[in-house]
């Protein structure tokens, strides 16, 4: 099953070792807007995985047809049509979430991730790789989105998935919410930290440097 | 007057597109390597939401708003669904067409920051503007401020976080950390900052 094997590893490598959030910079601005807790969290990945499959099977079943100059705007359309179906979904069944999303449903049309995908991988292979490429990718961000939502809900209000794991203070318990879990500037130091560890535990990913001191010998001649 | 003044400060330093709302995020970190591609960023997003935000506000209020079409004979029709793609098609052209005026009548400026132009057809901010102006319901004179004010809080923050980024390329960094990493720890303690201006306009 060579194929198969193929496939496998399309969808498994996105997951760490080519994770679009933290290697490729894709995605990052609803990855780090919807994470105050893990229900948003994990309906912005449905829906972006949804998206990202969607509309990278039909743009490589067109991708024949569609003009190279126009294919920006044509890729662009196809995902605005699909986010737009999503959005109207969430609206007649999820309201409550979909009003704390707020405009982050309708900015999947600009999420980097999915014209990354369609623009690199759907516009030059078949259908099913593209698809499971895709499938793979929504996964491995979707990995990230729930770490970061879990960490941020839980030390943020003690409360997991809406349930209160840690009793808080207020409620005659013991732990003392970090409010500034719940604000802007914990999402970057969280996904900093995330970066940094999974760099550490795979040193291939580090960057090089920019610039490399001289040697002591050389600075003293 | 002071109302929009406050508007377009308010936009521009306590609702900061990439540092407090996340927004635009993508080109914000993969474009601040160096001063001078942030600024001619900077200077293209600031021109790219002055003119698509009004101009989707219009579109927004003459079309699409539930009822708008009254004018037409058709008080009952609502097609407010159809404004993200609406919104996106017009920022898509919009960016098309100054990319072709640019590269046919100023070929050095096209040369300095033409290439920053197709990336701002996938950047959040620019489409999160417009959307913004809809949820929040403000009118023409308003989405202008806005949308300049939007810009230019993006300008500022992009060009602020490339000044510090290049000067940390001379700086002994874990390894793990240097690059993406610590431009998120940098991002994350100009968020810091920047709420400290939370209470600079009024609410």
């Amino acid at each position: 099953m060579a194929a198969g094997g193929k496939y496998w590893v399309t969808l498994t490598e996105p997951l760490i070792r080519k994770n679009p959030v933290t290697l490729q910079i894709l995605g990052l601005c609803s990855a780090l807007a919807v994470t105050t807790a893990v229900d948003t969290a994990l309906t912005m990945s449905v829906s972006l995985t949804v998206v990202l499959v969607l509309s990278a099977g039909i743009v490589s079943a067109i991708r024949r047809m569609i003009p190279d100059t126009i294919r920006l705007i044509v890729q662009i359309m196809i995902v605005a049509s699909l986010v737009i179906v999503i959005d109207q979904v969430l609206q007649a069944y999820f309201y409550d979430i979909s009003r704390r999303l707020s405009v982050f449903v309708s900015l999947i049309t600009t999420n980097c991730l999915v014209l990354g995908r369609t623009e690199s991988f759907a516009r030059n292979n078949r259908p099913l790789p593209s698809m499971i490429d895709a499938l793979g990718n929504g996964l491995g961000y979707s990995l990230i989105l729930i770490v970061i939502g879990a960490v941020r809900e839980l030390f943020g209000t003690g409360k997991l998935m809406g349930a209160q794991v840690l009793q808080t203070v207020d409620h005659g318990g013991w732990f003392t919410p970090f409010s500034l879990m719940l604000l802007a500037p914990s999402a970057f130091f969280l996904l900093g930290g995330l970066v940094w560890a999974i760099r550490s535990i795979r040193p291939d990913q580090a960057e090089a440097q920019e610039f490399v001191p001289p040697h002591a010998e050389e600075v003293r001649r | 007057m002071s109302d929009v003044f406050n508007l377009f400060l308010r936009a521009m330093f306590v609702e900061n597109m990439p540092v407090t709302l996340f927004l635009g995020l993508c080109t914000f970190l993969a474009l601040s390597r160096r001063p001078e591609t942030a600024v001619g960023l900077g200077i293209a997003v600031i021109g790219a939401m002055g003119f698509t935000v009004p101009l989707n506000q219009l579109i927004y209020s003459a079309v699409l708003a539930p009822g708008a079409l009254a004018w037409a004979g058709f008080p009952e029709i609502d097609l407010s669904y159809l404004s993200l793609i609406a919104f996106i098609g017009v920022i898509a052209a919009a960016v098309q067409l100054t990319e072709m005026v640019i590269d046919r009548y100023f070929p050095r400026t096209y040369a300095a920051f033409g290439v920053f132009l197709p990336l701002l057809t996938v950047n959040c901010a620019i489409l999160a503007g417009s959307l913004f102006v809809v949820e929040r319901k403000y009118g023409f004179v308003e989405s202008v401020a806005f949308g300049f004010g939007s810009g230019a809080g993006f300008a500022l923050a992009v060009v602020t976080l490339s000044a510090i980024r290049s000067r940390l390329a001379y700086a002994d960094l874990p390894d793990g950390l240097r690059g993406l990493g610590i431009a998120f720890f940098l991002a994350g303690m100009m968020s810091l900052g920047f709420s400290s201006f939370a209470q600079m306009a009024a609410q």
